[in-house]
């Protein structure tokens, strides 16, 4: 079985993130990186079915060269290769991503493309679905389950009410969720040895894509910052607050 | 020449960084406490790979470089590992294993480090004497030929792991009459007749870490337990020292980072005199000098290992000189910093104390400060 699978770098989701003071994006100096969460989630899923099942998963991302060491961290998982398309994260939109996974999954025509459900910095939620229409593969979603038997995918979904199960037909596309594993700590000597895996490293021309963005960013602001609580004498007055200041009642 | 981490380094940090703040330090202070070894964070540390980081890839290890156990060594220190089980971890992989790794032949290679590289078994060096310490090579414990074998006699003193170790590698005379040239290294097993360890000393620090005596009596070890050539004991002793000197301080260096980090917030957040005690001067220069005893110790430390990794043998000055430095110049800032917590520094809870403690074996273990001055003074040559 072969299984691509993204290996998405975000900024420390536990970081303190600021705004540049012209708005234009947020300030990166400083800033630590980690690999999306959503991503472990699929690796994790991806390495363990090719520990099951045999074949090889490969960790795709796109970025700067800075981002490889978060593609290593794939590589440590047990990933057996990985494939970095060069493009800076602010050049992108989740079309363009989706359109340089589709050049990928047509090169490598795996079985299964395995993704993070969303990526928790910008938190779009589309390249699994846009890759999947693109494609015109199967798509399966939010998987909070994945089973591999008689060239179908059975996944379960968590949805509203309830989980959900459905059977997608492979070669398709399918998005983890957080409850879909526990993603493992690499070891040490997996991490000294990633190393030495191979990383190849594509452009978006040499892949044919063409990088004309659809969405453009008009502007970054902070949250309003939340005004502190005031204590209110009467019942009366908490009313007539509700009713005109937070126009609640 | 370079002083930063490469991207791979800094990589490998932030990985043992949330290995151990996930799976080993919740258990420290616990065990600190109750002066206990924690076998669950030792099985840990065997699955994670790093007791076998350093042993090649051969016998099960991870075949690393110096430089990578030194990173490795200080990002479980920033962690908050305590300094007993980062200890018990060097006196393992770096007194014993490694001298098994570097003197051993093939059968006792293959025979002892894969065990020692998973921790499935335990390992300890015994030098030090109950009458020899900081001379080491006037070591008594005696091993007499006997008939396809060894037969030992005598006690050895302080021996990190000793009462849980399942192998020894311990540094015996051969020679009554040659010095230097009488020692010889030999490893035990656990279970041999005639050879016990005693009970767990109380210390200062390093609680979790398990010390004690190893005691021979008339035990009789087979001739392939030679460890390396016979009468060359004492240089085998001196490679581990190296060791000791080198990646065995680097925890140090992440705990000091540990201690920053502790300070910065406890003085960001205590309020005295109506603001935080971090606006006065007096407080931010204690934090100041944690910062420049870790930098100026930290290039000491990478120095070693940088030249241990460069094929440069015997950095005996360097080590000793790494070695001094971190046991005295950690004192003053240490200390500051159990101070700069208040009442509260005295207590467990912010696990300064703890760090205070621990630190307190680096002038003392594997040679005490008096001793380093003297190899420096001695190395420096004629001028002295
Ligand atoms: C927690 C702990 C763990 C240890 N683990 C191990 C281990 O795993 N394996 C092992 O072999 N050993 C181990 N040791 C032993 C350690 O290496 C020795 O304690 C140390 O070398 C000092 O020896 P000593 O205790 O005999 O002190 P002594 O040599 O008796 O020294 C007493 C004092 O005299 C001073 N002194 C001695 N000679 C001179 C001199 N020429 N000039 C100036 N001052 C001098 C010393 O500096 C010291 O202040 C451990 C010790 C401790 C406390």
């Amino acid at each position: 079985m072969k299984i691509l699978v993204t290996a998405k770098r975000v900024t420390d989701p536990d970081a303190k993130i600021r705004v540049k003071p012209d708005g234009t994006g947020i300030e990166t100096a400083g800033l630590e990186y980690k690999l999306n969460p959503f991503c472990e989630n699929a690796i994790e899923a991806a390495v363990s079915m090719v520990e099951k099942h045999g074949g090889e998963a490969i960790a795709v991302t796109i970025g700067t060269a800075d981002v490889e060491q978060n593609l290593r961290t794939a590589l440590a998982m047990g990933c057996e290769r990985a494939i970095r398309v060069e493009i800076a994260d602010d050049q992108l939109d989740s079309d363009l991503t989706a359109r340089i996974l589709v050049k990928l999954f047509e090169t490598e025509k795996p079985d299964l493309f395995l993704l993070g459900k969303q990526a928790v910095d910008g938190d779009s939620n589309q390249v699994a679905q846009l890759v999947a229409e693109m494609l015109d593969l199967p798509q399966a979603c939010f998987a909070s389950g994945i089973v591999i038997e008689n060239g179908e995918a059975v996944v379960t979904r968590e949805i509203d009410g309830g989980i959900e199960t459905i059977a997608v037909k492979l070669p398709a596309v399918v998005s983890a969720d957080l409850r879909l594993n526990t993603p493992r700590l690499p070891t040490l000597p997996n991490v000294l040895k990633a190393k030495r895996k191979p990383l190849q490293v594509l452009t978006p021309a040499a892949l044919g894509v063409d990088t004309a963005l659809k969405v453009a960013t008009v502007a970054y602001e902070a949250p309003p910052q939340r005004k502190g609580g005031i204590k209110v004498k009467t019942v009366q007055e908490l009313v007539e607050k509700l009713q005109n200041e937070a126009k609640a009642l | 020449m370079e002083f930063g981490l490469t991207p791979d380094q800094s990589a490998l940090r932030e990985q043992v960084l949330r290995f151990a703040r996930q799976e080993i330090v919740p258990r420290v202070r616990e065990h600190d406490l109750a002066s206990e070894f924690d076998f669950d964070s030792w099985r840990k540390l065997g699955e994670y790979g790093v007791l076998g980081l350093n042993i090649p890839e051969a016998y099960g290890g991870g075949g690393a470089d110096v430089m990578t156990c030194v990173v490795v060594g200080e990002a479980l220190g920033e962690a908050g590992v305590d300094g007993g089980l980062t200890l018990a971890y060097g006196a393992h992989s770096f007194l014993c294993a490694d001298t098994i790794a570097a003197h051993g032949n093939e059968e006792q290679k293959a025979l002892y480090l894969p065990r020692l590289a998973t921790g499935e078994w335990i390992g300890c060096m015994g030098l030090t004497e109950p009458g020899a310490g900081s001379d080491a090579a006037a070591l008594r414990l005696r091993a007499e030929r006997v008939d396809g074998g060894w037969r030992l006699n005598g006690t050895k003193m302080f021996i990190t792991n000793g009462p849980i170790a399942d192998i020894a590698v311990i540094f015996a005379r051969t020679d009554a009459e040659a010095a230097h040239a009488g020692i010889s290294a030999f490893v035990v097993r656990k279970g041999t007749p005639g050879f016990s360890a005693g009970k767990n000393l109380h210390k200062l620090g390093v609680r979790t870490s398990l010390t004690s005596e190893l005691v021979f009596d008339d035990c009789i070890i087979p001739e392939e337990n030679l460890l390396g050539m016979e009468g060359m004991g004492f240089f085998v002793a001196l490679q581990t020292l190296e060791w000791d000197r080198s990646a065995l301080l680097a925890p140090a260096i992440g705990t000091t980072g540990f201690l920053i980090d502790r300070c910065c917030r406890y003085a960001g957040e205590r309020e005295q005199f109506g603001r935080p005690i971090a606006s006065f001067q007096a407080v931010r220069h204690k934090i100041a000098d944690l910062k420049i005893f870790q930098e100026a110790a930290r290039s000491l430390v990478y120095r070693i290992a940088w030249c241990k990794d460069q094929g440069q043998p015997m950095n005996h000055l360097e080590a000793s000189v790494a070695k001094l430095f971190v046991g005295d110049a950690s004192l003053q800032p240490t200390n500051d910093a159990v101070v700069l917590h208040g009442g509260y520094g005295y207590c467990a809870e912010y696990d300064v104390e703890r760090v205070f403690r621990d630190l307190r074996i680096a002038a003392i273990g594997g040679g005490t400060s008096d001793i380093q001055k003297m190899i420096i003074s001695r190395l420096m040559g004629e001028g002295v």
